[in-house]
C-alpha cells in the first residue's frame, strides 16, 4: 500500500524498481527462512526425538511420498476430495439457490439446516460408516456431508439477498427467469457463495484425513496415523509437511478462482472506497 | 401499528413453518426405519433415539464427559484468543512485522488442524493436553487474522486526529484501535468458538482423551447406533447453542455499531 503511494507520479527508475523486487523478495522469504534456520539449529542441539531436522524431514519425505507410495495412497486421497468438493458445490449451489428464491421453503428448512451446520462434521463419519459401510462412497459422502453446509446456507443467503429493486427492473424490462437466475442473481450472489466454498474446503480437507483415519487401510491420513503409531517420526512429519502442502495448494487455488469469478466484485469495491 | 402488525404475522408465519419443517423432517426420519427402506439397525426410530436422549441427559457420567469436552474447548479457545489478540495487535499496528509475517502466516493458516493429531499424540499422550494443541491451533488462525484486519482499518482521519489531539499510545489503543477492531475481533471470536468445538470433538474421537467425542466412537465400535444418534444430536445442540451465545455476545458488545444499529432500524 504505502510502496504504492509513494511511486505514483514520479517516473520509477530500474534501479527503484530492483530495489522493490529485492525488498518483496527479503520480506516474503525471510521469516521463513529464519524459522527453518531455527528448526534446524534446534533439531541439531537437542535430543528431543519427535522434532527430528528439516533435513532428515525433507529425506524421509522422497523416500516416502514419491514413488508408487503417490499413486497408491495420495492421488485416491485427493481424488476423493476433489469429488467430494465438487458434488457439495454442485448441489449447494442448486438447492441453495432454490430455497433461496422460494420464500417459504426457506421458512420451513431454516432451523433444520441450521442445526445440521450446527453438528460438527466430523461426528458424522460414525453415521455415514454405519450407513454405507467403510467405502469409496462412504468417504465422498463423508466429506459432502461437512462441506455442503456453508455452501449451502451462504448460496440461500447471498440469494435472499439481492437488490429487490434490480429484480423488479429485470421483471418490468421482460427479462426471463432464466436468465434473471444467470445474470442477475447468481452474480449477486457469488460473494456469499465464496465465502462458503471456502469454509467448505478446510472442512472437506478436514474430512477426508479423519475419515483415512478411522476407516481405511490407505490413503493420506491412514498412512500418517500408521507411521505415528509405529513411531516413524521423520516420515511422520513428512505426512504433516504433505498435509500442509495441500493445504496451501487448495487455497492458492481457491484464490486465483476466487479473483477472476469476483472480478466485478472487486472492482466495485475499490471505486466505492476510492 | 400497521407496521408492527405485519413484522408480527410474518414472524408468526416464519416460526410456523420453521417448526412444521423440523416435525416433517422429524417424521420423514421416523418413517424411513418404519417402512423398512433403512434398517432400524443401521437408522435407529426417532422416539428410541429421543428415549435415549432424556435416559442420558438423567445420567451424571454423560454430564461428566460432556464438562471434560466443554472444559478443553474453553481452554483451547481462551489460550487461542488472548494470543491471537496480542499478536495480532502488535503485527497488525506494525507495518514492517505485517510485511515479514505475511507469507509464513499464508502458508501455516491452510494446514489442517488434524495434521497435528499425530504429533499431539505423541507429545502428549491421550490426555487433554494432545487435545489443546490442535484446538489452539485451528483457533487460533481465525481470531488472528480478524484482529490483523479489523487493527488495520483504522480510519486515517481518525489515527490523524487522535495523534494531533497528543492521545498517548495507551488512550490512543484505548479510544481507536479497540473500537474499530472490536467487530472483527467478535466475528473471529464466534468462528473461532465453532471450530474450537469441531476440534475438540474430532480430537476425542481420534486420540481418545475422555469426553462427547470419546463416548462417540465406544458406542460407534458396540455396534449401538441408537447411542451414537443420540450423542450427534447432543453435539449438534451443543453447537447450536455455541453459535446462539456468540451471536448473542456480539450483539450486546457491538450494541453501539453501526451493522447492529442499522438491523434494528428495519
Amino acid at each position: 500500500m504505502t510502496t504504492q503511494a509513494t511511486t505514483v507520479g514520479r517516473p520509477s527508475r530500474a534501479r527503484g524498481v530492483l530495489h522493490r523486487i529485492t525488498a518483496s523478495f527479503l520480506f516474503a522469504t525471510g521469516l521463513p527462512v529464519i524459522l527453518v534456520a531455527a528448526w534446524a539449529a534446534y533439531s541439531t542441539y537437542s535430543a528431543n526425538r519427535f522434532f527430528p531436522g528439516p533435513l532428515t524431514v525433507l529425506d524421509a519425505f522422497v523416500d516416502t511420498w514419491v514413488g508408487p507410495a503417490f499413486l497408491e495412497d495420495v492421488v485416491p486421497s485427493l481424488l476423493r476430495l476433489a469429488g467430494g468438493i465438487l458434488v457439495s458445490i454442485v448441489v449447494g449451489v442448486v438447492a441453495g439457490t432454490v430455497i433461496g428464491l422460494v420464500h417459504w421453503l426457506r421458512d420451513l428448512t431454516e432451523p433444520v439446516l441450521e442445526f445440521f451446520r450446527a453438528i460438527p462434521p466430523p461426528v458424522l463419519i460414525p453415521i455415514v460408516m454405519l450407513l454405507l459401510g467403510i467405502t469409496d462412497t462412504m468417504k465422498l459422502v463423508v466429506i459432502v456431508s461437512g462441506a455442503i453446509w456453508p455452501i449451502l446456507l451462504n448460496t440461500i443467503e447471498g440469494v435472499r439477498s439481492t437488490d429487490s429493486v434490480m429484480i423488479e427492473t429485470a421483471r418490468a424490462f421482460g427479462i426471463t427467469r432464466a436468465e434473471r437466475l444467470w445474470f442477475l442473481v447468481l452474480p449477486a450472489a457469488s460473494p456469499r457463495i465464496m465465502t462458503g466454498v471456502r469454509q467448505a474446503l478446510s472442512v472437506a480437507l478436514i474430512l477426508m484425513v479423519i475419515s483415512e483415519m478411522f476407516a481405511s487401510s490407505s490413503g493420506l491420513g491412514y498412512r500418517i496415523a500408521y507411521f505415528q503409531r509405529n513411531y516413524l517420526i521423520a516420515q511422520m512429519w513428512s505426512g504433516v509437511l504433505l498435509l500442509g502442502l495441500i493445504g496451501v495448494f487448495l487455497a492458492t487455488v481457491f484464490g486465483i478462482v476466487e479473483r477472476r469469478v469476483l472480478r466485478w466484485y472487486h472492482g466495485i469495491k475499490e471505486v466505492d472506497r476510492g | 401499528m400497521a407496521v408492527r402488525s405485519t413484522r408480527h404475522r410474518r414472524w408468526l408465519r416464519k416460526t410456523t413453518l420453521g417448526i412444521a419443517g423440523l416435525v416433517g423432517f422429524l417424521t420423514v426420519w421416523q418413517l424411513i426405519p418404519t417402512l423398512g427402506i433403512v434398517d432400524a439397525q443401521y437408522l435407529p426410530h426417532v422416539t428410541d433415539v429421543a428415549v435415549r436422549l432424556v435416559n442420558e441427559l438423567r445420567d451424571l457420567a454423560f454430564w461428566r464427559r460432556l464438562g471434560d469436552t466443554m472444559t478443553a474447548w474453553a481452554i483451547g479457545l481462551a489460550i487461542a484468543s488472548s494470543a491471537a489478540v496480542a499478536l495480532g495487535t502488535v503485527v497488525g499496528l506494525v507495518p514492517f512485522l505485517r510485511r515479514a509475517t505475511h507469507t509464513t502466516v499464508e502458508f501455516l493458516r491452510p494446514i489442517p488442524s488434524v495434521a497435528l493429531i499425530p504429533l499431539a499424540v505423541l507429545m502428549f499422550g491421550i490426555r487433554m493436553q494432545a487435545a489443546l494443541v490442535i484446538i489452539v491451533f485451528a483457533s487460533f488462525w481465525q481470531v488472528f487474522v480478524q484482529v490483523i484486519y479489523g487493527v488495520a482499518d483504522i480510519d486515517a482521519v481518525a489515527r490523524d486526529t487522535a495523534r494531533s489531539f497528543g492521545l498517548t499510545r495507551r488512550a490512543q489503543l484505548r479510544h481507536l484501535v479497540l473500537p474499530t477492531a472490536l467487530p472483527y475481533l467478535m466475528t473471529g471470536l464466534r468462528l473461532a468458538a465453532a471450530v474450537a468445538l469441531i476440534l475438540a470433538i474430532t480430537a476425542e474421537m481420534v486420540i481418545g482423551n475422555p469426553g462427547l467425542g470419546r463416548m462417540i466412537e465406544l458406542s460407534r465400535s458396540a455396534g449401538d447406533a441408537v447411542g451414537l444418534y443420540a450423542l450427534v444430536v447432543v453435539t449438534g445442540l451443543l453447537g447450536l447453542t455455541i453459535n446462539i451465545v456468540f451471536r448473542f455476545i456480539e450483539r450486546r458488545t457491538l450494541s453501539w455499531h453501526q451493522s447492529i444499529r442499522g438491523e434494528e432500524v428495519l
